[in-house]
């Protein structure tokens, strides 16, 4: 399973490594939702800065959205579901390597929004260690999901419009869980409030995680 | 079945107009007015909404397990979650206009509406995922997982809003009234939850039927599509002589 | 010795269709076996099923072994099995070798850089062309990398729909040429192939398929 998870992601990897499609689309689009939430928000009234951590992780949301359509469009195009299936490849192996590949990728989107953040909303990270366990945990459980639920619209017709409508609900709470969390790292909200907010995001990254290891083969198969 | 039906409809639309009678009767008081009569209904609707969830998850498990997979556990969820959607729909309004006069405003970011409105989004992708088309026995199984995958995030949720909402005591909304009402508003209310439960049913019950009815339309004998299928032979066979 | 295809009355639906409606097919090892027959005869769909793509509901049927009814079946048959279909199941964004290295790889190949290698020399892609991403390839050139990802895995029954599609005179007899040795090497060919008198060549017997079963059996060669 491991081998097989290993193989993916670093497939995965190598197509965006060459298609660039994460660094010339995905991430420009992330800055680009941040610079809109400057138009549509009074930027010189502190409601950026106050608003920047949930403004942040709705950047990531969408993006995360972006970046499981883009897993499930590589693999060849109207036949995502055999091509991963003749490879004979472990079907827990291709989730957790795809929701691995979709995970480092929206870790370094995280970083670079981040940066964003911090210049443009004039936000200031207070607490690191907090910062770092938020954005490890909700990056999986973001991840986790978006697989789960980009294999299960994968071939259908309408995924692109069907795949927003069946993960934003169900991550709705990673970005509530998130935003407080890093709110408190921002010395927003009292800093005690940032680890239960961590630990429902690490339950969330297990529950999730567990759920697309034992249901991906049918997924995969029959589903 | 049909007769079944028949008792639990006219139960439930005896018991909702007696509930409906009973509740306008009801009278005012002193802190929500005309409003607290909305107790016969608002509450027996939150449960249904949870109850059409739950037996949706319900039958979606047992369409999963082999054990107990049959086309029926596909057609149960399926209607309890359309029933259900209209469910939760009625339970934000009749909160939102409870929710107008008590507070002030149509919408309130109260833990229990919050975590109404986000099971109505998840029954919303869960009945769009289920309208796909395709083969049957797939989307009854992609539509299964999907229910299961949307059921278990809903404790998540619970404790998210919860403490999103009650972290920094900010006040919390609570729909059943403080005031001390007396046994006949507890009485009505109770009626209402039998009254809705039993519509709930008797909804399932029909729309379960149209289900079972749409399946059962494209379902030809398996034998009698086979031999149209080998039959089509006769004609491609010339077809064939004529390439060579 | 056991026969690497072995399906009685075998029937395959997609959705309410019955793609297969009682096939009866034997292939033995080193045995090449041309399917013929119109389109939505359901050539593609008994490609599809011996590859363990198809599940197949009622009948019986067995591919080297394994039994297709089950999903087990399915999914252990298709590390031995090299499936060319029409879109090739290749990555667009990977070059011509890493495609050919991922899938040697994810079929548990021992050597995988010698295996990929012969592969590619075989089917003149050791070139330039080695490096080149597959989205820019040429048909021709990317039905080549398609029929290499099939060579490299070295299965022991080839599925080929239609092999001979898009190719140049000097590919095709390179293709005639890989299947022969195949076939020599005990390997099992199935090919669905309009090129009637390339393919009756190549095939050591000819089946006709329609309306969803094999309805001649063993046609004879007419020079």
């Amino acid at each position: 399973m491991w081998r097989d998870a290993a193989l993916m992601a670093g497939k995965d990897l190598r197509i965006e490594a060459r298609s660039r499609v994460a660094t010339n689309q995905i991430a420009p689009f992330g800055v680009l939702v941040l610079v809109l939430f400057a138009f549509a928000l009074d930027p010189d009234r502190g409601v950026l800065q106050r608003a920047a951590p949930g403004l942040f992780w709705v950047a990531v949301l969408f993006a995360s959205l972006l970046a499981v359509q883009r897993s499930f469009a590589v693999e060849s195009a109207d036949s995502a579901r055999d091509g991963l299936r003749l490879s004979g490849l472990d079907p827990a192996g291709i989730f957790l390597g795809k929701a691995g590949a979709v995970a480092l990728q929206l870790l370094a989107l995280e970083l670079l929004l981040g940066v964003f953040v911090v210049l443009l909303y004039d936000a200031d990270v207070h607490r690191a260690v907090i910062v770092m366990a938020t954005a490890a945990a909700a990056t999986v459980g973001l991840a986790a999901a978006g697989v789960v639920y980009g294999m299960l619209a994968a071939g259908l017709r309408v995924r692109e419009t069907l795949l927003p409508l069946l993960l934003l609900p169900v991550v709705a709470p990673v970005l509530l869980a998130a935003t407080r969390a890093t709110e408190a790292a921002l010395d927003i909200t009292p800093v005690s409030d940032a680890w239960p907010w961590v630990r429902l995001l690490s339950v969330f990254a297990v529950i999730y995680t567990t759920f697309g290891v034992l249901a991906f083969e049918t997924l995969l198969e029959e589903a | 079945m049909s007769t079944l039906t028949r008792l639990v409809g006219g139960a439930a639309l005896i018991t909702l107009a007696t509930t409906v009678v009973l509740g306008l009767g009801l009278p005012p008081t002193q802190e929500q007015g005309d409003y607290v009569r909305l107790i016969a209904i608002h509450p027996p609707l939150a449960w249904a909404s949870y109850l059409s969830f739950g037996v949706t998850a319900l039958a979606s498990a047992a369409y999963l397990l082999p054990r107990t997979r049959a086309r029926r556990w596909d057609h149960i969820a399926g209607a309890s979650a359309e029933v259900g959607v209209v469910f939760t729909a009625l339970t934000l309004i009749t909160g939102s206009i409870w929710g107008r006069p008590t507070w002030g405003v149509w919408w309130v970011w109260d833990a229990r509406l919050t975590l109404t409105a986000l099971m109505l989004f998840l029954f919303l992708g869960y009945l769009a995922l289920r309208r796909v088309g395709g083969d049957p026995d797939t989307n009854a199984k992609r539509s299964a997982i999907a229910a299961l995958l949307a059921v278990t995030v809903v404790p998540i949720d619970h404790f998210a809003v919860q403490w999103w909402r009650t972290l920094h005591q900010r006040q919390s909304l609570t729909l059943t009234p403080k005031e001390n009402l007396d046994g006949n508003y507890i009485a009505v209310m109770l009626l209402g939850f039998v009254a809705i439960t039993l519509t709930y049913a008797w909804l399932t019950m029909h729309r379960f039927r149209v289900e079972r009815a749409m399946d059962e339309a494209g379902d030809r004998s398996l034998d009698a599509a086979i031999a149209e299928r080998r039959a089509e032979a006769g004609a491609a066979t010339t077809t064939t002589a004529v390439g060579r | 010795m056991a026969p690497a295809v072995r399906f009685r009355a075998a029937v395959a639906l997609l959705g309410r269709f019955p793609a297969l409606a009682g096939v009866d097919l034997d292939v033995d090892p080193g045995e090449v076996v041309l399917v013929q027959g119109a389109n939505g005869a359901g050539k593609t769909s008994l490609l599809r099923a011996c590859a363990g793509l198809l599940p197949v509901a009622q009948g019986e049927a067995h591919v080297l072994g394994h039994d297709l009814r089950t999903g087990r079946g399915r999914r252990d048959v298709r590390r031995h099995i090299g499936l060319l279909g029409h879109a090739g199941f290749l990555y667009d964004d990977l070059t011509v070798e890493d495609n050919v290295r991922f899938a040697v790889k994810a079929a548990g190949l021992p050597d995988p850089h010698a295996a990929t290698g012969r592969a590619l020399e075989r089917l003149g892609l050791h070139t330039r062309l080695r490096t080149v991403a597959v989205g820019r390839l040429s048909t021709g050139q990317r039905r080549r990398t398609a029929l290499a990802v099939v060579l490299a895995k070295a299965p022991e029954l080839w599925l080929l729909d239609e092999p001979h599609a898009g190719l140049d005179a000097e590919s095709r007899d390179t293709v005639d040429a890989i299947v022969k040795d195949a076939a020599a090497a005990g390997a099992a060919v199935v090919l669905a192939s309009h090129e009637i008198d390339r393919a009756t060549a190549l095939a050591h017997r000819t089946l006709v398929m329609a309306g969803g079963h094999v309805h001649e059996q063993d046609r004879v060669h007419v020079a």
